[in-house]
């Protein structure tokens, strides 16, 4: 294939990662925008979405349409319901202390790791796409469902800007966001803010491992790479700013996306965790965060 | 004096241990005792300074690559090997600290994450050198010391003491100095601290270095003691593991990294014979550890008997 | 005239819209007892703030005896012979009052001495959270005197404290000088009143008046702004 098609797959292909990326990172964002805490299992929950929509789409019958949109339905809602329980029975008791926190996920992420280990067991497995589609470009072939993704996620997205800008939850979660305290003196109920926003959070990457598994298959590791791609977009994004979570994802899913395909995806992770690294110490507040 | 007696003490169990207990588990108190000379360094880091680092993996596999490579490469002998890998080691953390530690909290410990994640993945996109994911095993004549081979029973295990010996007797002295007790300070109120005239920025510097000369050390040993050298030690649960055996032996305490990496390397052997998911263990003694004993297993201790250092 | 040991010309420090404070010149004398008074958010913090290396100036120079101190951080300050005690109370909690002050020492030998000073000697193997607040409040005096500083800067140091406490710190102050000179800031006007060589009144983040206790006393425009005019004062 000449340089200009391979740049336009690297490309689509790019985007199709960077949409899944903006979705998960999004939780990600979420949860420390208004709880301010790092959470190291984002990764699990993004896996646990993946094995859940298995396990949906084995025991639904029909059409494979059919199972993919039960698991898109209930996979979300079970991941999020797992990750509110996660927040009452431990991050509650730490008081939400940042450090402390990033301990205990770590455990988090150990213990959900394992037991989709001890469930769903150590292969990878696939999950039928909802339809086969391929649409034909006068270099290649693409797969119309990579397009769907995309345009799925930025439907996901879009529901949750408009859900946090001019809904009354929204609100109530930006306004634990900006001052906790405040928020509590005007009755909101933070603890349960809080474990309203972590079980999203949870639901969002859900969400993106039940789009991407029909590309990817699912396996009970397969959460470390989301992970440290959505720590490293919300990161350069600004921490706390869903903007600049969407504007750092697809920075990143485009340009890793390219330099997997020219060099190595190695190459490619290396450069992408420098880069947080050298953000975190010199530009603390990303791209688009507010100074700290 | 009580705590000096105690230390000696427990030497002096380690050294016994070797004729009492059975061929396999000379081997693994000598794995111990290694791993706890890492995590002992660890805590100079978090236990007595409050660094909370998630990067100490990039400081083992300077040691253990540090020592490893030239061997490897150059046929060099154990003792400039092991220099090699700890002072890789104390490199490694000063110029991680150099730009990590002008950030805090959650970020420092991002920021180290991230640094010990490029290291790992360094390691494997240079598979021509490093033998990436499969690694190389330890050429014999890395592993002589005074005319010993270090893969037989007892100079491994003998080696392995006198390094855990010195690291001891190094990190006792470190916890009485002025530096050390600056070091706690630092934990303690470092708002407080600086206006006692103490620069936050060199003390933290100091600890790190100093925690990563121990992890140096403890990689150039586990390379020549064990004889292998390979990827999956700069990854993340090699960064973790210190950070357990410290949480669970108790922070900030000497002894506290060699309890905790005993108890936990048992606890682990024990629960894979029990199934494959041991590591659901490992997670839950994070959580449980965290919540309920932040201060570790010497550390509840340390309420009953102060003196413990 | 007596020299000057600290030296401020120009201080200048806005947070945002607020102007804390705004072209301050401040000198204190070597020897003196100088008391910085004003109301709530006049600014008196902040000022101590920059002298003492916490807060960084936008504008101004800072001279301690012939040096320019300017661009030099708070630890080094520290070493250079500056020492500041908290408003809020800053110690170490969980370590003994005779680990406190040991930090502050330049030899663990002067502890015992640097404890008596205060008299806290007897309180020594105690844990500094479990005093009382009076003696927390000595334990960051006796810190701050460890240090033997030439300048020694108090921030609302008999805050909380009983009569009787307040009337053994008065005494332990007088002591300090001429040796150290002392800065501090304080809302006791009985204190103010009697311990004070000069007195330097902050309002809205610039020099309101300074003068000695008798000419501030009936300075109008600072009863005006501060004491109060024929009622109690604050």
């Amino acid at each position: 294939m000449a340089f200009g098609p391979f740049l336009l797959l690297a490309l689509m292909e790019g985007l199709v990662a960077a949409s899944v990326l903006a979705l998960t990172a999004s939780g990600l964002s979420l949860v420390f925008g208004v709880m301010r805490v790092v959470n190291v299992a984002h990764g699990a929950f993004f896996m646990l979405g993946a094995v859940a929509a298995w396990f949906v789409t084995q025991w639904v019958p029909g059409p494979a349409a059919v199972g993919f949109v039960a698991a898109l339905v209930l996979a979300p809602v079970v991941v999020a319901g797992i990750a509110a329980i996660a927040d009452r029975l431990v991050l509650k008791r730490l008081g939400y202390d940042p450090e402390a926190t990033i301990v205990a996920t770590i455990g988090l992420l150990y213990i959900l790791e394992q037991a989709a280990l001890g469930l769903y067991g150590p292969d990878a497995r696939p999950v039928a796409a909802p339809f086969d589609w391929r649409i034909q470009l006068p270099w290649f072939g693409y797969s119309g469902y990579k397009l769907f993704v995309v345009a799925a996620a930025a439907a996901v997205l879009g529901a949750l800007w408009l859900v946090m800008t001019r809904s009354r939850a929204g609100l109530v979660m930006r306004a634990t966001q900006v001052d906790r305290q405040t928020a509590q003196a005007f009755g909101i109920d933070v603890d349960r803010v809080y474990a309203g926003v972590f079980a999203l959070g949870a639901g969002l990457a859900a969400v993106a491992a039940v789009l991407v598994v029909p590309i990817q298959q699912a396996h009970y590791l397969m959460g470390g790479d989301p992970l440290l791609m959505s720590f490293i977009v919300v990161i350069i994004g600004g921490l706390g700013s869903l903007r600049g979570t969407l504007a750092a994802a697809l920075i990143i899913g485009l340009s890793d996306g390219v330099i997997s395909m020219f060099f190595t995806p190695t190459l490619a992770k290396i450069l992408a965790t420098l880069a947080v690294a050298m953000v975190l110490v010199f530009r603390p507040q990303g791209l688009f965060g507010a100074r700290p | 004096m009580k705590s000096l007696a105690l230390h000696l003490s427990v030497l002096a169990v380690l050294c016994a241990l070797q004729f009492v207990l059975p061929s396999y588990h000379v081997t693994n108190v000598a794995r111990i005792m290694v791993l706890a000379v890492f995590a002992m360094g660890y805590n100079i880091a978090f236990g007595y300074t409050g660094l909370l680092s998630l990067g100490h993996a990039l400081f083992f596999a300077a040691g253990i690559y540090g020592a490893g490579l030239p061997v490897h490469l150059l046929e060099w002998t154990s003792g400039p090997a092991f220099l090699t890998g700890l002072v890789a080691g104390g490199v490694a953390a000063a110029l991680v600290g150099l730009l990590a530690l002008r950030t805090a909290g959650v970020s420092f410990m991002i920021v180290t994450l991230m640094f010990a994640q490029a290291g790992y993945l360094s390691i494997l996109y240079f598979g021509r050198w490093t033998g990436g994911d499969e690694g190389f095993p330890m050429g014999a004549v890395g592993r002589q010391v005074l005319g010993y081979d270090l893969s037989g029973e007892t100079p491994r295990y003998l080696t392995a003491l006198g390094l855990f010996a010195v690291a001891l007797v190094v990190n006792l002295v470190l916890v009485r100095s002025k530096l050390g007790r600056v070091m706690v300070a630092m934990r303690e109120n470092e708002d407080r601290a600086r206006m006692l005239g103490y620069d936050p920025f060199r003390v933290k510097l100091a600890a790190l270095a100093i925690s990563g000369l121990y992890a140096g050390a403890a990689g150039a040993g586990y390379a020549m003691l064990f004889g292998y050298v390979g990827a999956t030690f700069g990854g993340i649960q090699y960064s973790i593991l210190p950070m357990l055996y410290v949480l669970v032996g108790g922070a900030g305490t000497v002894l506290g990294p060699l309890i905790g990496a005993a108890g936990m390397f048992y606890l682990i052997e024990a629960a894979s014979e029990v199934t494959e998911a041991y590591l659901m263990l490992v997670g839950v003694i994070l959580i449980v550890g965290v919540v309920f004993a932040p201060k570790g297993l010497l550390g509840a201790l340390r309420k009953v008997w102060p003196w413990l250092p | 005239m007596a020299a000057m040991i600290l030296r401020a010309q120009g201080l200048t420090r806005h947070f945002g819209g607020l102007r804390a404070v705004d072209g301050v010149d401040f000198d204190l004398q070597q020897g003196e007892i100088h008391a910085l008074i004003g109301p709530n958010g006049a600014g008196k913090t902040t000022l101590v703030g920059l002298l003492a290396g916490r807060i960084v100036p936008q504008a101004g120079s800072i001279r301690l005896a012939d040096r320019d101190i300017t661009a030099l951080p708070a630890h080094r300050r520290v070493q250079a012979g500056i020492a500041y005690t908290f408003q809020i109370t800053s110690v170490f909690p969980r370590l003994s009052v005779f680990d406190n002050v040991a930090l502050a020492v330049a030899n663990l030998r002067d502890v015992p001495a640097a404890l008596e000073r205060v008299g806290l000697r007897a309180l020594a193997d105690q844990e500094a959270a479990t005093l009382s607040y009076g003696h927390q409040r000595l334990l960051e005096l006796a810190m701050g005197l460890a240090l033997r500083p030439k300048v020694l800067i108090l921030d609302e140091p008999t805050q909380g404290l009983a009569a009787g406490e307040i009337a053994g710190f008065m005494a332990l102050v007088r002591g300090l000088v001429p040796e150290t000179s002392v800065l501090l800031i304080e809302h006791n006007m009985d204190v103010v009143m009697g311990l004070a060589d000069r007195i330097t009144v902050l309002n809205f983040g610039t020099v309101l008046a300074r003068g000695s206790p008798a000419e501030i006393r009936a300075d109008a425009t600072v009863q005006a702004a501060y004491l109060g005019t024929g009622n109690a004062a604050a």
